[in-house]
């Protein structure tokens, strides 16, 4: 018998999905019946609570969650986020529910043995409820008690050699694609990058003092499986320099039906032939590529490394040999001023240890924006607010074509002093020289 | 600035704030007259030192006074 009447949550699992109400209901069985004998630190019915409270919320039409709270483990301010219940009567199980975020590997490689432990760490320590992962990446902890965080930190840091994330008004945990570990297409390594940045910046990591969060997120290459370019502030997309490598027999083969197109992805159903022309020559979004005779050509100029047609024909195509990365920057996800991707600031920066050309970017970009940023304002809305030409300003970078999206629209200038030769003051006699009054 | 000069400083403005606990980096900073960067290392001190404490919302993080505020009474926390 369940602890608590939960008849609307019960409607949700009736939906063709799978539901997070029966997950939740399981561990309760599970914490319940406790087979291993675990000698549970916080109540034993706290996911019972959980649903509890949340059907509460659904019969009120209001939240029973309390907002934020000084929680936190000594010296850091990040990677606890406080949520206290406000009916602790009704529900003890989660009078605290704090959630931790963990810093996930690179890549998000764990041995199985790795998993077992920190899942037996929060069997015993918190609700045993996860989010394997949270939108920023970390392997979320959802629900434990104040006097649980110090505990579960010690032994996170010295027996799981495993830091928390990032929360807050700080750097958040920066997240990275499985790059040259698995994927051929990664033009650097994402999880060197990554981890060199996590551990330069631990104390932005740990100690917030920026407007608002911060978020660094790597790609190997454009197709952008962390999607970076859609929610970092600043966005490492890998990109190479010189021409995509064509092995014209691998054309030929897929052309001929000897490959799948696309590593067989589609293959579930018959899509008929595959017709280079249709499916690659006429999708490459700058129409640089050609096909003609039996011979694939590519106007690399043109190409915007889209990486349409490598996705196609993998065994024909590879990215180029010059490869690095692309720094874009500003985007967020929606919430004061909607949702926003980011801008090309770096086009190509070659990605070698110990990454100071990329650390000195990344750290005049902080200053600007740490003097200049309201509060609660992203990288991106400062960037809105006092334009892409103060960005280059403060980074010290030119002003680029590709910076461009498209050729101006109104034929307005406006110079700065400093850049007028002789300055905004004239010689008014001189002019008069020339034209009457 | 060193770090005792600090401490009294943001202390004393923060004391005088009424009816308001929890504040942004930015407003110690502004307290200080520093640039963000190096007023930091001070603010983090006093972290350290437990007069000034961290509060979040999970988004957002505001410092206050150590123990100032109503929920760290409501929570029964020190
Ligand atoms: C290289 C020389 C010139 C430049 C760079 C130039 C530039 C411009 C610009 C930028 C505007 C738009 C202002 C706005 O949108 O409010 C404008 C408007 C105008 N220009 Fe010129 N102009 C030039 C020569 C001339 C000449 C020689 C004439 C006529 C003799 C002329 C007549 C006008 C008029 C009548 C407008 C107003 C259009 C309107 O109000 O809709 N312009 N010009
Ligand atoms: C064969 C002669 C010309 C050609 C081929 C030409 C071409 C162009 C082009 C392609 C643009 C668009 C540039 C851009 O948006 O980035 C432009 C803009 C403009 N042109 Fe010309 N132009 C010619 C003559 C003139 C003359 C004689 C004037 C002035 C007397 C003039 C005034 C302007 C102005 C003011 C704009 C800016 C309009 C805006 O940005 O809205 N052009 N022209
Ligand atoms: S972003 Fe590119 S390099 Fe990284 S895993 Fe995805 S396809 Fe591979
Ligand atoms: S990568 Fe994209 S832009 Fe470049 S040739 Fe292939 S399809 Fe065209």
């Amino acid at each position: 018998m369940a602890k608590h009447k939960t008849p609307l949550l019960d409607q949700l699992e009736t939906g063709p999905w799978p539901s997070f109400v029966s997950d939740i209901k399981r561990q309760a069985e599970f914490r319940k019946a406790n087979q291993d004998k675990i000698d549970y630190q916080i109540p034993v019915d706290v996911c019972e609570d959980l649903l509890g409270v949340l059907e509460l919320s659904f019969v009120h039409r209001r939240t029973h969650w309390k907002h934020g709270g000084i929680v936190g483990v000594f010296g850091y301010g990040g990677g606890v986020i406080g949520r206290y219940c406000d009916q602790p009567e009704m529900f003890p199980g989660v009078a605290h529910f704090h959630t931790l975020r963990v810093n996930q590997p690179g890549g998000k490689f764990y041995t199985t043995e790795y998993l077992r432990q920190l899942c037996d760490l929060w069997d015993f320590r918190g609700s045993g409820i996860t989010n394997m992962h949270g939108s920023t990446g970390d392997i979320i902890f959802l629900g434990t008690q104040t006097d649980q965080l110090e505990e579960i930190f010690y032994e996170l840091t010295h027996t799981l050699n495993q830091d928390l994330g990032g929360s807050g008004s700080n750097l958040r945990t920066p997240s990275d694609c499985i790059g040259q570990a698995r994927c051929e297409w990664s033009c650097y390594d994402t999880q060197a990058l990554c981890y060199d940045l996590t551990q330069e910046y631990q104390d932005e990591l740990h100690r917030p003092a920026f407007p608002y969060k911060f978020k660094f997120k790597f790609d190997g290459c454009p197709n952008c499986c962390v999607a970076s370019i859609a929610r970092a502030d600043i966005s490492f997309v890998g990109t190479w320099k010189d021409d995509i490598r064509i092995d014209q027999e691998a054309v030929a083969a897929y052309v001929g039906g000897e490959f799948p197109p696309n590593g067989g992805a589609h293959a579930g159903r018959d899509w008929g032939p595959f017709d280079i022309r249709k499916e690659v020559i006429d999708l490459c979004p700058t129409e640089c590529m050609r096909y003609e005779d039996g011979k694939l050509e590519i106007n690399t100029p043109e190409c915007t490394r889209c990486m349409h047609c490598i996705n196609v024909m993998p065994r024909a195509l590879r990215v180029g040999d010059d490869r690095g990365c692309s720094l874009l920057v500003g985007a967020k996800a929606p919430i004061l001023d909607g949702a926003q991707m980011s801008t090309l600031l770096v086009p190509f920066i070659k990605v070698e240890e110990p990454y100071d050309e990329i650390k000195e970017v990344i750290e005049n970009i902080w200053d600007w924006w740490m003097e200049e940023g309201k509060n609660r304002e992203r990288l991106g809305e400062l960037m809105k607010r006092q334009g892409m030409q103060k960005l280059l300003e403060v980074t010290g970078i030119k002003a680029d074509a590709r910076h461009v999206q498209e050729p101006r629209t109104n034929p307005y200038i406006f110079w700065k002093e400093e850049e007028v030769e002789g300055g905004f003051d004239r010689d008014i006699n001189e002019f008069r020289k020339y034209h009457q009054r | 600035m060193d770090q005792a000069e600090a401490n009294e400083k943001i202390v004393e403005a923060l004391q005088k704030k009424k009816g308001k606990t929890k504040f942004y980096f930015n407003d110690l900073a502004k307290i200080l007259d520093m640039k963000p960067r190096v007023a930091k290392k001070l603010i983090n001190k006093m972290v350290e030192d437990q007069i000034l404490e961290y509060w979040s919302s999970g988004s957002t993080s505001l410092y206050g006074l150590k123990g100032a505020g109503k929920q760290a009474a409501a929570d029964g926390e020190e």
